[in-house]
């Protein structure tokens, strides 16, 4: 069966939901198989192969991480070179994004961005897009070179395939043009101790009817009580409310949660190009002619600040 | 020192859009714009010399004729002159195609910086930053929120996924920009009046040394198989919370939908 190759993400050396995601996908396709870029370790291995990998490609080089993109790029490229997969995985973001994007150059290959869906078709790999701010759905293939397809999390529930990975080391020598661009120094990102917001299942979002700062404590604690991650909208985080990492739209991050619960925020087009794909939306908003309201399966008409204490301890009340 | 900021007319976020008949986006019937997100590109590149960085800038855009409007929107908020490549054969191109066209482009203008937005607001792609420093063999310090340029080298401040990273690269190199980097400045009316007067140059395909075959749709290594309009996504209820019971019809709604 043909392989399809998987590019492992891993957050906090844990690999991403995202990531299995991928597997899952791949099994409809190949046979999947996994390249880790940078030191691997059992735990890596083990659920990588609890999901399905029947081998883990490991390209191990310091390049990797002391320069952006390109020597990650050397390294897929060279697993391709060496596996000739049907088709390449890479979970939509902004380094895999890159990392996918030169790869195509360098093997003259077609790629398709940010799809929701990857169905096995008869010419190869069918990918599902929502496009022109999700009011579209398309089918598109690649019809020159290896597939390569990115992919948003929460595209496919993972599901568990167990099996015993092979664990192959690739030597890859890093092109001399792809040490151009020096890390010279990296802050990682302070984790919230919540869900990542690409991953999350619930994301609760504020906007300007948050009123301040302040008024995301709230929905710091229902996103808590409900497993959830925070998200703003872009008026929000432009306002220095919450972080710009946590904005959701066209350009901030798309989301596409089981329940995305909207506060305070009207729901201009760019804002609804990020979250539209959710499976189910609850908004509130004081404002009866918020666009918002036009794509929410419930809308409440009220204030926020009297609103949401009032469900946080609901959701407790049920919860115990 | 010579800067090329890569700019891109689309259609208006707020038109409404549709796939023409050769699954290509319809530009013919939405009114067009430059990229909101080239504009932060735009800007920085403008700032840089406003900041006392001695340099040029230059335009480049590659689209039909009413591409032309995105390179005189630039023009209105500073730089010197604008290259259009324009040629049938592009129509339908794919990222690839692009990159290739633009690249060649770059080598024939000539530059020590290259300036990109994230991404175009029409694709969405973010692709072509990194495949054009690809094609040229130059370091890529993409998705800056902040950039310092001085006579040899780069330097950003890149939002990652995981991390915030501080990424230096030696010239020429590709920077992209996201809307963190700044308020864009709008043009006066006398900037917009002398953009007017200000050179734009168009090239084609054979002004490039292009094969017309390599690009446009018969080119692309990509194909559209299908392209449908999603049903609008239904409004459902909506409850006025005048007696403070919203929060109880909110768990409730959870609890049906096995969110709770």
């Amino acid at each position: 069966m043909a392989e399809i190759l998987v590019l492992v993400e891993r957050s906090d050396g844990t690999v991403r939901k995202a990531t299995l995601e991928l597997l899952t996908l791949a099994r409809r396709l190949g046979e999947p198989t996994a390249l880790v870029c940078g030191p691997t370790d059992d735990s890596t291995e083990k659920i990588l192969g609890e999901y399905g990998a029947t081998r883990v490609y490991v390209v191990d080089n310091p390049d990797l991480e002391d320069y952006l993109v390109a020597p990650k790029t050397d390294a897929l490229v060279a697993v391709v070179h060496r596996a000739s997969p049907a088709a390449v995985l890479v979970t939509a973001g902004r380094e895999g994004t890159e990392v996918a994007a030169r790869a195509a150059v360098d093997l003259d290959s077609g790629i398709i961005t940010d799809a929701v869906d990857v169905a096995a078709g008869e010419g190869g790999p069918v990918a599902t897009q929502s496009v022109f701010s999700g009011t579209w759905t398309t089918q598109s293939e690649v019809v020159r070179g290896t597939p390569i397809i990115t992919v948003r999390p929460n595209a496919v529930v993972p599901e568990v395939a167990p099996t015993e990975p092979a664990v192959e080391p690739v030597p890859v020598d890093v092109k001399e043009s792809s040490r151009g661009s020096r890390v010279v120094q990296r802050t990682p990102k302070t984790g919230t101790g919540r869900p990542d917001l690409a991953d999350a299942s619930v994301v609760v979002a504020g906007g300007r009817g948050m009123g301040s700062a302040e008024g995301f404590e709230v929905l710091e604690r229902l996103a808590d009580a409900l497993g959830g991650a925070v998200a703003a909208s872009r008026a929000a985080t432009d306002l220095g409310w919450y972080g710009h990492d946590f904005q959701i739209g066209q350009t901030g991050k798309t989301v596409a949660p089981q329940l995305y619960l909207a506060s305070g925020i009207s729901g201009a087009i760019q804002h609804r190009a990020g979250m539209q794909g959710s499976r189910t939306i609850v908004a509130i908003n004081k404002d009866p002619k918020a666009p918002i309201f036009t794509i929410a399966d419930l809308g409440v008409v009220g204030d926020a600040h009297a609103v949401l204490p009032a469900l946080l301890a609901e959701v407790e009340r049920r919860k115990a | 020192m010579k800067i090329v900021v890569l700019v891109k007319q689309v259609p208006e976020p707020g038109a409404t859009w549709r796939y023409a008949d050769d699954r290509t986006l319809d530009r013919a019937g939405v009114e067009g714009r430059l990229s909101e997100l080239d504009e932060y590109a735009v800007e920085q590149a403008v700032s840089l010399v406003d900041k006392g960085l001695p340099a040029t800038i230059t335009y480049l855009t590659m689209g039909p004729a009413s591409a032309v409007d995105g390179l005189r929107k630039a023009l209105s908020i500073g730089g010197d002159d604008g290259v259009h490549v324009s040629d049938d054969a592009l129509h339908g191109s794919d990222a690839l195609a692009t990159s290739l066209v633009l690249a060649r482009a770059l080598e024939r203008i000539g530059f020590d910086l290259v300036v990109c937005g994230m991404a175009s607001t029409d694709a969405e792609m973010s692709v072509v930053p990194a495949m054009v420093a690809d094609r040229l063999g130059l370091p890529q310090v993409t998705f800056a929120g902040a950039l310092s340029v001085d006579e040899g080298s780069v330097t950003i401040r890149r939002d990652g996924d995981v991390a915030v990273e501080e990424v230096g690269a030696s010239l020429p190199a590709v920077v992209s920009v996201t809307d963190q980097t700044g308020e864009v400045r709008y043009p006066s009316f006398k900037s917009i009046l002398a953009a007017k007067k200000k050179p734009v140059t168009t090239w084609s395909l054979a002004d490039l040394g292009i094969d017309p075959a390599v690009v446009g749709a018969p080119g692309a290594a990509t194909v559209v198989r299908a392209a449908d309009p999603n049903p609008p996504r239904q409004a459902g209820s909506v409850v006025v919370d005048d007696d403070g019971e919203a929060a109880v019809q909110i768990a409730d709604f959870l609890v049906a939908q096995k969110l709770l």
